[in-house]
């Protein structure tokens, strides 16, 4: 049985009211916290080792310290709730049942940064959490949790929610800061980085719903404390939405360096694969990370068996391995089409372009149409050497990840299912159209 | 100041020169191509991906290599970088990759589109593109739009490179025009299709790099390589009254902004200097005017007579493969 640090109090009853998650230790991390200097947690977040659980793992501590800090300017923590990777669910999750956690978290981290007015940035299609959000952070400016001199400690803090326009590139730090700014929500070229000119030309720092949410435990618990949670340079625990073809699907609190096999077949995660049925492949991290077969989301390359943290699942680089990302576990069972459930991934990405660079704006549409001309049987095997080029043009020669997103399931895909495009190429007749539009082959519907 | 070698050729620039700019100081074949960055536009350039480098050494004090292809329009020299363009062959495919990309949906109209002679995607396209598009699905339409009475926007030409948009920001006096719409659907507009209303809007069509915002008063006149170009200017109260004039016989079919060897406008012109000013009496006439760029209005100069600068070699290329396939 893992630790669970954030999840440990989210089944009580009534927990999204201030009283309740205050009689369950609420805000006692936020007091520890003033009582310290801001210094002094940043570099007990340091300490801990936590790394950002948006998907792309940069060291939290490390970006807090990054942060420039000229006199005069104000500073800002925007906290990205803007969750909207396919397979991930976390946040929303937490946010929905727990939102007095981020509230303290957000009022810490400002703290540390000596940011007087913050912003949480959520997800346009989140409405009813936005409520939810916003009805706790009335709930803690009415309590003096918010606001001018906040517990007593001569800090004043400010806290917004705003709402996005549904659009996933406005999860990109950049463009999300262009959508708070009341932009069109394109991402920025970088550099200048957040950290020396983000929101409004001030300093910023953009972190994921979970990283802040981490900070609380970690101030109640000690940086050290927490970094012995864990394997290696993975510290702590993990919130994994997992989904899928499994007999258990949910937001999971795991220790990072649980063994894969164990997440998918034990009892207390996902349950192994539902219908008795055998599986096939993961996407470990959320849509854009690399689909790995079952031999090898199980197995590392050398046989040893694979752990979810960081370093284990990108072990192997892209030939072998995957990552983490921002842990959208997506399990599929043997009667799984990859190459329908890459179509509907890629018709995601080409929807969600922001059309700012070309690569991306053309590619990703192109990436679809190929696919679907592969889906409707009048695909050829010049088609999959050509969405390979594709793909490899795309990566790496973007503004922004949304490119490399979109270019490394399709890669994935080829490199590890090859077999089955051709499948499709060579036996179009064999192509059955049914609702399952992830279900390969006359496979009926009755196993849902 | 910073010292940076591009495709083994140093130069010493001031703080804060973008790789394109030092590139563009040392001159000739190694300036990487540009289709959205324009000098006097600022926040342009980065959305195209065209110009592209490959960054061996970060600098002096950090040597690492950068792990991607950088847009050198908006990436800073740092003392002791060094750049491969043309010396490095998987960029030249890395950019291959972008010029087919920017012509996967543009639809190739050049024999009735106005901007052909002229046009920076065509130039680009003769020069780094493939002999033959590998798209074979249907491309993207969109109607054509009035905006005002003197420009004509045709998006299906577009390749959203915001020079326009940054025009109307920054030249203009009001905003009000911009792109609404996301991915390959995005598309430039005003605001309710209202016409762009300033002193300034025309020059939204001599930033286009490509036949997506045109003259309406010169479409379908004439075919711009048989036209004589010639530097005008005339005294004005809202700009500085310095165009060139696109003539034939006694007529004056269009009037446009001095461009310089990249292509970019050297002074903005008014409204008025372009689309009311088409007599020749209006103007002061300089000179014919001397036309220096990779384009076929060179070509066709009746100025004089002059060695194009375009590789042969990569020429024979194209014809190979077009031949082959």
């Amino acid at each position: 049985m893992g630790r669970k640090l954030l999840t440990e109090n989210i089944n009580v009853p009534g927990i999204q009211s201030l009283d309740v998650y205050r009689h369950h230790g609420g805000y006692e991390g936020l007091k520890k916290a003033l009582g310290m200097s801001p210094d002094a947690i940043v570099e007990e977040v340091k300490k801990s080792g936590l790394r950002g659980r948006g998907g792309a793992g940069f060291p939290t501590g490390m970006k807090w310290s990054f942060l420039a800090k000229p006199d005069g300017v104000p500073r800002h923590l925007v906290c990205n709730a803007d969750e909207s990777e396919p397979g991930t669910f976390k946040d929303r999750y937490m946010m929905e049942h727990i939102p007095h956690l981020l509230i303290e978290g957000m009022a810490i981290g400002s703290f540390a940064l000596g940011a007087n007015t913050s912003y949480i940035y959520i997800r346009g299609e989140l409405l009813y959490v936005y409520h939810i959000l916003q009805k706790a952070i009335d709930e803690a400016y009415a309590a003096g949790l918010l606001g001018k001199n906040i517990m007593g400690s001569g800090f004043d803090f400010d806290l917004h929610l705003h709402s996005g326009a549904g659009a996933y590139i406005c999860g990109e730090e950049t463009a999300l800061i262009e959508s708070l700014e009341g932009n069109r929500g394109n991402p920025r070229i970088k550099p200048p980085f957040p950290a020396i000119q983000g929101l409004w030309q001030r300093p910023t720092v953009v972190n994921n719903v979970e990283s802040i949410m981490a900070v609380v435990p970690i101030l109640k618990m000690g940086g050290d404390e927490y970094a012995k949670i864990g394997i290696g340079k993975s510290t702590g625990t993990k919130l994994i939405s997992a989904c899928g073809h499994i007999n258990k699907p949910g937001v999971y609190e795991i220790e990072l360096g649980l063994p894969v096999e164990e997440f998918i077949y034990s009892d207390e995660y996902c349950g192994g694969i539902r219908n008795g049925k055998a599986l096939k492949a993961v996407v470990a991290g959320g849509s854009s990370v690399p689909v790995l077969p079952k031999e090898l989301i199980l197995k590392l390359a050398n046989g040893e068996p694979r752990l979810m943290s960081y370093e284990s699942l990108s072990d192997g680089g892209f030939v072998t391995g995957t990552m983490l990302g921002s842990g959208g576990f997506i399990v599929m069972d043997e009667d799984t089409s990859v190459v329908k459930n890459l179509y509907t991934f890629t018709r995601f990405y080409h929807h969600e372009s922001c059309g700012q660079c070309s690569p991306c704006r053309e590619g990703t549409g192109w990436m679809e149409k190929i696919l679907h001309k592969i889906l409707d049987g009048h695909g050829t095997l010049e088609d999959v050497d050509l969405l390979w080029d594709i793909q490899s043009k795309i990566e790496g020669k973007t503004i922004c990840p949304l490119g490399e997103a979109a270019a490394w399931p399709v890669a994935s895909a080829i490199r590890h299912f090859r077999s089955e495009f051709e499948e499709y190429v060579k036996n179009p007749s064999s192509i059955k159209k049914d609702n399952h539009y992830y279900r390969v082959n006359n496979i009926s519907s009755e196993v849902a | 100041m910073p010292k940076v070698t591009i495709d083994g050729q140093s130069i010493e620039v001031s703080e804060g020169t973008t790789i394109l700019q030092a590139a563009r100081m040392i001159g000739g074949d190694i300036v990487p191509p540009a289709m959205c960055y324009y000098s006097t536009l600022k926040t342009s350039g980065g959305y195209c991906r065209t110009c592209i480098v490959k960054v061996t050494k970060g600098s002096e004090k950090d040597p690492r290599p950068m792990p991607k292809p950088v847009a050198s329009c908006r990436t800073t020299v740092m003392d002791g970088m060094e750049v491969q363009n043309t010396t490095a062959p998987d960029l030249l495919e890395a950019r291959k990759g972008v010029v087919e990309f920017l012509l996967l949906n543009h639809p190739l109209d050049c024999p009735v589109c106005d901007q052909a002679g002229e046009c920076d995607l065509q130039n680009l396209s003769y020069q780094h593109g493939l002999a033959k598009s590998r798209y074979e699905f249907k491309r993207r339409e969109f109607e054509k739009i009035d905006i005002g009475e003197n420009i004509k926007l045709h998006m299906t030409r577009c390749i959203l490179c915001y020079r326009c948009v940054k025009v109307a920001d920054q030249v203009c006096d009001s905003r009000a025009h911009g792109v609404i719409n996301r991915g390959d659907v995005a598309e430039i507009s005003t605001y309710i299709e209202k016409s762009l209303d300033s002193d300034f809007s025309g020059n939204v069509i001599d930033v286009c790099p490509v036949g997506a915002l045109t003259d309406r008063t010169f479409r379908f006149k004439s075919r711009v390589w048989f036209t004589n170009p010639m530097n005008a200017h005339r005294n004005c109260t809202k700009c500085s009254g310095k165009t060139v004039l696109w003539t034939s016989g006694d007529d004056v079919l269009r009037v446009s902004a001095r461009k310089d060897v990249y292509g970019e406008v050297e002074e903005w012109i008014c409204n008025e200097c372009r689309f009311e000013k088409k007599e020749k009496s209006d103007w002061t006439i300089e000179g014919p005017r001397h036309i220096d760029r990779k384009s076929v209005i060179s070509a066709n100069h009746y100025e004089v007579k002059k060695q194009l600068k375009i590789d042969v070699s990569n020429q024979k290329a194209i014809d190979e493969s077009a031949h082959n396939n």
